[in-house]
């Protein structure tokens, strides 16, 4: 017969203080899957394995496989499995907003911000911003300009939203397709160590198109030197980021097909800019 | 207490008797009440409700449902913290608010193709589907608000702006110029943080709090677009 104390529940409590009392006890220690362990310093080698590392995450790149695993468990059809890509916190978002603002030589803007959480709300919103940014700031530079006609009739353009935001939504989400699908195909011809997931991909291509916001909004500013300066510095900033994000992954490939990747990304990004601020704008002037 | 009591009418003996000794002599009276009621008086009163919304006339309905829109119309002019936007929505309030601005945006269709301006099915769109997309973000998030009460929130709150709309189409008759302009400027910046502030007062509590201002965002951006709209608003 048990007595009433064997059948009490055993509080096991807190690892540490078990530890204390026995030292040989097992203990388990869960940790929130958002920390990452600090893992000791690296002895020093040459750069660009440093950078591969950084990359990969030396101690807790098996870590973060199985936890991403992890997180996508629900089926594509109900909600839960598209919750997991909107689980960002508003300071995760600041920080990958400014982190594509200022493109630093060497820091891979997916390791460094995304680590595995890519998510669908900064691209979404940030692209919706730009279309009706655009859209307003057209307006505004066309009602600037003819403000003092009396025989201006001032219309709000609705046809030029519509178009806008299909151009820039097929781009955020076309191109990283396209070049996901590259990437792919050229991971099995030469062994990259870099890959990126699509999601990653379309995440940088919607954060890259933020700069883009600012430099609508001062397109109000009539002079046609301050438009340039203004398109050349976006442009700069956004292709800069896609360019450093994208080079570890084609690095490993033929010398020539990697430079042309860049290149190619880069030009994608000046026809949007061209097409979508550039020429409806100025076609503005001219009317 | 465990002290002795002096029964009255015991004076004969000297000692104090201990308590409870004479409860062999008390009778319950027939006066005091021990019973009580048990029935349960709601579930008459629903029966009653239910049964008379069938047979009740139809302008006892629809006199109903307007004292109901109207009271969250008020609640939308003066936000405070109350869920009765939240416990009973509709959407007939929305829909009346979406029609009628719909209505006061659009133009005449006299004028020629080029006007450009939005057309009634054109603010319709933006409206709903604004809405459903800000209420599928927000439960994307993890807000634990229903589809429908959002829905009904947002659609309450812009309100303001269709007063908003009524008092720029009045200044409109005026002569144009910049007076007529900063004083519709005026007016719809008002009620534009007007509209924001109910909105996110019902809101932004369902809202993990780390989350707020990813949720509030796009609410912004819904009506600012629509201030947009009511602010170039030019008659033919």
């Amino acid at each position: 017969m048990a007595t009433v104390d064997d059948l009490q529940f055993e509080e096991f409590g807190d690892a540490t203080t078990s530890l204390v009392a026995t030292p040989d006890a097992t203990t388990i220690r869960i940790e929130d899957p958002d920390e990452t362990p600090k893992h000791p310093p690296a002895p020093p080698r040459s750069s660009r394995r440093e950078e591969d590392d950084e990359l990969l995450g030396n101690d807790d790149s098996d870590k973060t496989e199985l936890l991403a695993g992890q997180k996508k468990s629900s089926p594509f059809w109900t909600f839960e499995y598209y919750q997991t890509f909107f689980d960002v916190d508003t300071y995760q978002v600041f920080d990958r907003i400014k982190g594509s603002l200022l493109p630093i030589p060497g820091k891979n803007f997916v390791r460094l911000y995304i680590r595995s959480n890519p998510d669908l709300y900064g691209p979404f919103w940030i692209c919706a911003t730009l279309v009706f940014a655009i859209a307003i700031s057209g307006n505004l530079s066309n009602f600037l300009i003819h403000l003092g006609e009396k025989t201006y009739h001032y219309v709000p353009e609705f046809r030029k939203v519509s178009i806008a935001a299909t151009i820039i939504y097929s781009y955020a989400w076309l191109v990283p397709l396209a070049l996901w699908g590259f990437l792919m195909w050229r991971n099995s011809k030469v062994m990259n160590i870099v890959s990126y997931s699509f999601l990653e991909i379309v995440c940088v291509y919607g954060y890259s198109l933020f700069i883009y916001i600012p430099t609508a909004i001062l397109w109000i500013i009539p002079q046609k030197a301050v438009r340039w300066i203004l398109v050349t510095v976006a442009l700069g900033i956004s292709g800069s980021v896609l360019a450093m994000t994208f080079w570890p992954a084609v690095r490993e490939d033929n010398r020539r097909i990697a430079l042309a990747t860049i290149v190619t990304i880069v030009l994608l990004h000046m026809l949007l800019s061209v097409g979508c601020l550039v020429l409806p704008l100025q076609m503005h002037e001219e009317c | 207490m465990a002290e002795t009591v002096d029964v009255p009418g015991d004076s004969g003996t000297g000692s104090p008797r201990p308590l409870f000794a004479g409860l062999s002599d008390i009778s319950i009276s027939q006066d005091i009440p021990v019973e009580g009621e048990i029935t349960i008086p709601m579930r008459s009163q629903i029966r009653e409700f239910d049964s008379s919304t069938l047979n009740e006339s139809v302008q006892n309905t629809i006199v109903r449902d307007l004292k109901a829109v109207g009271k969250k119309f008020m609640h939308v002019l003066y936000p405070r913290k109350s869920n009765t936007l939240l416990r009973d929505w509709d959407l007939w309030g929305p829909l009346i608010l979406c029609v009628t601005l719909a209505l006061m945006l659009q133009r005449g269709s006299v004028d020629s193709e080029k006007d450009g301006g939005p057309q009634f099915a054109e603010v319709f769109v933006i409206v709903w589907f604004g809405a459903i997309t800000i209420t599928l973000n927000s439960k994307l998030l993890g807000g634990n608000i229903s589809f429908f009460q959002s829905l009904c929130v947002l659609g309450y709150c812009i309100l303001p702006l269709t007063v908003a709309m009524l008092v720029c189409r009045l200044v409109l008759f005026a002569e144009p110029g910049p007076i007529n302009f900063t004083v519709r400027l005026f007016v719809v910046i008002i009620m534009f943080v007007w509209s924001i502030v109910a909105s996110t007062a019902f809101l932004a509590d369902s809202q993990p709090p780390n989350r707020k201002a990813l949720a509030v965002y796009p609410v912004f951006l819904f009506y600012f677009v629509i201030s947009w709209m009511i602010l170039t608003f030019t008659p033919q």
